[in-house]
């Protein structure tokens, strides 16, 4: 097994462990058995390629390894929102915004509009009543900017 | 077994199946299976429903998600351009060809305060090679016209486990 971890939280990564992740990025053939199937593909064992995965599960490197839902047909609604908050403010308000369960990822980033998250809501219509209510809640504008158009990217994550 | 029942029956099962598979897929040369025999159905149910739900683009992709840190990517840019609306398609098209393009969406501007209306994201072990990657893409494709701002993000407040397709 090769994904090991070192001291500071990288795990390394051959060159089968690489092909693996890329390849599987890109989802698993619903056959009796798949990964014999992509094993074949890449020139390895199926052995080696589920051994592979379970290294690379335990050393933290798959985050997960399953469906990615499609919010919009599940009747589901999602957005990706913006705030401006004042410096001293930040850490109090992004406490107030993540206490809301459809916020899903949270990042600070270095503009004027420092916090941008996502919400995942059950239904679309809930999306601008969570937005409301975290206006209500914090007292600073959320900037909405739901998706129009995506552009489909090869691979996820080339590694 | 009359008709009702049997598509309650089905729904149940596949309910069991679905908070299965959302849990993650057996790592087993026979992965279906092993789901199979856990929700109740046959192998070959499995591999329909699944399968259905893919068409109906109810599950958009099913495969392996990687985290960032232990990868050693460290730096996430949001790459944001003004592109004027007769060329967005085109060059989203062209952003998310490129490798270093992980995702790429076309999202509405928030004037006066946002004019940006495509948005890319670029992922790299350090700020400096997602700026090169960046200035190659720019040179590759000539974009110097077009206003842009670069995003970096300086901490995650929150990373659930992306059950949906992340932003």
């Amino acid at each position: 097994m090769s994904a090991s971890t070192t001291k500071n939280d990288i795990a390394e990564l051959d060159n089968i462990d690489r092909q693996v992740i890329n390849r599987l990025q890109d989802g698993l053939p619903i056959v009796e058995a798949p990964f014999a199937v992509v094993a074949k593909e890449l020139g390895i064992e199926e052995q080696v390629l589920l051994e592979r995965l379970h290294g690379l599960r335990e050393s933290g490197v798959l985050s997960r390894f399953g469906p990615m839902y499609h919010a919009e047909r599940l009747g589901g609604g999602l957005t990706l929102a913006a705030m401006a908050i004042p410096e001293i403010y930040f850490n109090a308000v992004a406490e107030e915004v993540n206490a809301f369960a459809e916020v899903a990822h949270n990042y600070r980033r270095e503009h004027r509009l420092n916090m941008w998250f996502v919400l995942a809501t059950e239904t679309p219509e809930r999306i601008p009543e969570v937005i409301a209510a975290i206006e209500a809640a914090t007292g600073y504008p959320v900037y909405n900017m739901p998706k129009q158009e995506e552009f489909h990217v090869r691979l996820h994550l080339p590694v | 077994m009359n008709q009702v029942a049997q598509l309650c029956m089905d729904t149940e099962a596949e309910q069991r199946l679905r908070a299965l598979i959302e849990k993650g897929l057996p790592l087993t040369p026979r992965p279906w299976l092993t789901l199979a025999e856990q929700c109740g159905m046959d192998e070959t149910e499995v591999m329909a429903t699944v399968e259905r739900w893919q068409s109906e683009g109810l599950i958009k992709r099913l495969g392996l998600v990687v985290k960032h840190r232990p990868l050693g990517i460290r730096a996430n840019a949001m790459v944001v351009w003004d592109v004027p609306d007769a060329w967005i398609s085109e060059l989203g098209r062209c952003l998310a060809e490129e490798p270093a393009v992980t995702l790429c969406y076309r999202r509405p501007r928030r004037l006066p305060d946002w004019p940006f209306n495509l948005f890319c994201m670029i992922h790299g072990s350090a700020r400096e090679r997602v700026l090169q990657e960046l200035d190659a893409i720019v040179r590759r494709h000539e974009l110097d016209a077009i206003p842009r701002q670069v995003l970096f993000s300086t901490h995650a407040y929150r990373q659930h486990g992306a059950r949906y397709i992340s932003e």
